[in-house]
């Protein structure tokens, strides 16, 4: 915002804020006041009550799901055998957080390189005019509902046994593609392993617009002078693109992630639940988001404060690594500027 | 043919070195494709597409690679195979959207007819089901229930969040000035985006359920409505619709506020007469965007509305159903289990055909609107 209309604005806003005003009034405030409207009160007062309502909402979300889950505390503290499990709440929601973490790790793994080869692509590579329809393309799979994923997943997960059956052949000696005990894999293919492939699909879209604007923003005079220099264009790519916006590929990724942790309808829609199993092609684990979708209908009394903890559990991971995330965008854009 | 090119123009090669020509890495591509498809024949025994496609990047890469660095030199080569690469990401990217559309298509549009669309579950029995998997009858139940639920959650959502978020944007764009309130509400409008939106369900739950308990003790279970659901839908929209409108308010040029001002037209009179107008197409189409972002929610739905078979029109109370819901609860849950299950399932595409026609519907609204209702620029 160009400061110049500080100026013109201080004098309404200065108003609307007593406290800012006296702070800021002696210092700078002009001696001619000027004229506030009712209108100018009642508009301000207005915007200043939805800005704070938004942080009402989110100290909201906390408060409530803590209220909601005094009796899981109470439970734990008291009797923890009552809580699913029957061994407290901490090993009732550990294999939770493990499988939540392992699926979007994965998702990550394999969603990244192909968004920074899109956003490449469609900044770098492709023709000037084809460019934005190649955007929206990939734009196209974020606006796609996670419940539809969830079905196509479903429809999915058959064609993929026969892939898992192969993976378990030539490298079972990988705990992560062991078959189980009697050589056998996923009969109906709905693994973690096929949960977090769609998993990544959907936060692929998310990784590749915020790496896309990285990569546009890449000082064009650099990439001009490692070409005039004789460089390739991967080589321009490598020595002006790539270490420009590497800070902002880190946090699209862990926007990304946040997004993985998060996603509920594809994994609690395509993985058939189970105990926690290091083997990703037999079936089995559960991540925090789909065993909440998965048994808040039914659940009831403790149940139900349960599955709001776990969700308080989810909120608070999901919020560390979002404000990581916008931590280093914001120390990237201070650099940047 | 190359080196006759070579004799001839021996004088420009002094300033471009040696190219293959351009249609090469189109010819390499589908030549590599045909080898595949031989090697698929003859090790296969058939026509394997997963195989084929694997075999034939493979086979592509390789050969780039080969011709490139025995004619052009390795760094050539390096680049050769690196934008082979990165395009073909781009190409793998399209695979699961191209399928995913393909089936929505292909099996909601084989089992959508109009009664689907005018009829509701209510009265639902397995016996039908099985009737029409055995072809004895047609399709029974559909999804009108749901359609409604989805249009009456989402106008709920969108009156509680559109207000909102406007006002806020407003707030951070033309009275926050950067101090400590409006950095705090940009820090968590964004903290707000990763949201997870179960966790908004729960949050939504959790506030009408413990106003229920407040106001008339044991009857938490009334906390499921539509009403709720809005609730939860505008914490995931409220976000969304900031960001858009925020940016939008700042494209707005400050000599425009500046002649307002100069001619002693009042703040708010110039927000609403001046800043609102010349922003209105970019703040439209944001909303819009958020609609189609929430209208496809499904886990907040369901933690907060429920699962309902029978129309209901009220918000404020008994469960509702939406779209997203009725297709996870009937692929999940089908009406007859077993074989008649298939019944439910088609019952389930056709409406994410529904589903996913309306959420592009209101992309493309979106990109309309940006377009038609931008103000005309006198330049």
């Amino acid at each position: 915002m160009p400061t110049s209309t500080q100026t013109t604005e201080s004098g309404p806003a200065g108003h609307s804020e007593p406290e800012n005003g006296q702070k800021s009034g002696p210092a700078n405030g002009p001696k001619p006041k000027a004229v506030v409207r009712p209108g100018d009160r009642i508009f301000s007062a207005a915007t200043l009550i939805a800005g704070i309502l938004i942080l009402l909402i989110l100290a909201g979300v906390a408060l409530f799901l803590l209220a909601q889950s005094k009796d899981t505390i109470q439970a734990q503290i008291s009797d923890p055998s009552s809580i699913t499990g029957g061994n407290g709440f901490l090993p009732y929601v550990w294999p939770l957080v493990v499988g939540t973490l392992i699926s979007a790790a994965i998702a990550l793994v394999v969603a990244t390189p192909f968004a920074l080869g899109i956003a490449l692509f469609t900044t770098h590579m492709a023709p000037r005019k084809l460019a934005p329809v190649l955007g929206y393309v990939i734009d196209l799979l974020a606006a796609i509902p996670s419940v539809v994923y969830g079905l196509w997943g479903i429809a999915l997960a058959g064609n993929l046994t026969s892939f898992y059956l192969w993976l378990s052949k030539w490298f079972g000696w990988i705990p992560i593609f062991a078959p189980a005990e009697d050589g056998s894999v996923s009969q109906t293919g709905r693994t973690l392993l096929t949960a977090s492939l769609v998993l990544s699909i959907m936060i692929l879209p998310i990784i590749t617009s915020l790496t896309r604007e990285i990569f546009l923003q890449t000082p064009r005079l650099q990439e001009e002078a490692a070409l005039a220099l004789g460089a390739t264009r991967w080589e321009m790519i490598r020595m002006a693109v790539l270490p420009f916006g590497k800070s902002g590929i880190v946090s699209a990724t862990m926007l990304g992630l946040g997004r993985a942790l998060g996603e509920t309808m594809a994994v609690a829609m395509i993985l058939s639940p189970g105990l926690l199993t290091a083997s990703l092609v037999v079936s089995g684990n559960q991540t925090i988001a789909s065993e909440i979708a998965q048994n808040f209908p039914e659940a009831a009394g403790l149940r139900l404060s349960e599955l709001i903890t776990v969700g308080l559990v989810l909120f608070v991971i999901t919020l560390l690594v979002n404000m990581g995330a916008r931590a280093i965008v914001a120390k990237t854009s201070v650099k940047g500027s | 043919m190359l080196t006759s090119s070579n004799n001839t123009i021996t004088k420009s090669r002094k300033l471009t070195s040696k190219q293959l020509p351009k249609a090469t890495p189109w010819i390499v591509a589908v030549a590599s494709i045909l080898v595949a498809i031989l090697i698929s024949f003859i090790a296969f025994g058939g026509f394997n597409i997963p195989v084929v496609a694997v075999l034939a990047g493979l086979i592509n890469l390789v050969a780039v690679f080969v011709l490139s660095a025995s004619y052009e030199g390795r760094r050539k080569a390096t680049d050769r195979v690196a934008t082979t690469l990165v395009t073909s990401t781009f190409i793998l990217a399209c695979v699961p959207l191209v399928s995913l559309l393909w089936l929505t298509i292909s099996k909601g549009g084989a089992a959508i007819s109009g009664d689907l669309l005018s009829r509701t579950m209510l009265g639902m029995k397995g016996v039908l089901d099985q009737q029409y998997v055995a072809g004895e009858a047609s399709l029974a139940g559909g999804f009108y229930h749901a359609i409604v639920g989805t249009v009456l959650i989402t106008l709920a959502a969108c009156i509680i969040s559109i207000p909102i978020g406007v006002l806020t944007a407003i707030y951070l764009v033309e009275y926050a000035q950067k101090n400590r309130l409006g950095k705090a509400i940009t820090f968590l409008v964004d903290v707000m985006t990763g949201i997870p939106s179960i966790v908004a369900g729960l949050f939504a739950f959790a506030l009408f359920s413990t106003l229920a308990n407040v106001l008339m003790p044991g009857s938490a279970g009334i906390a499921k409505t539509g009403f709720t659901a809005a609730v939860a839908l505008s914490v995931l929209m409220i976000p969304i619709v900031v960001r858009n409108t925020e940016e939008i308010l700042r494209l707005v040029p400050m000599d425009l506020r500046e002649a307002s001002y100069a001619l002693g037209v009042p703040k708010w009179k110039t927000i609403v007469k001046i800043v609102l107008p010349t922003s209105v197409s970019g703040i439209l189409s944001g909303v819009t965007i958020a609609i189609a972002r929430v209208i496809g929610e499904t886990a907040p739905i369901m933690v907060t509305a429920g699962f309902a078979k029978a129309l209901n029109w009220n918000l404020f109370s008994g469960w509702m159903s939406t779209l997203p819901t009725f297709i996870y609860d009937s692929q999940l849950r089908p009406v007859s289990p077993g074989s008649a299950a298939l019944a439910s399932s088609e019952r389930a595409w056709a409406a994410a055909l529904v589903l996913v026609a309306l959420v592009m519907l209101l992309n493309l609204l979106a990109r309309i609107i940006a377009k038609v209702l931008a103000p005309k620029a006198g330049r």
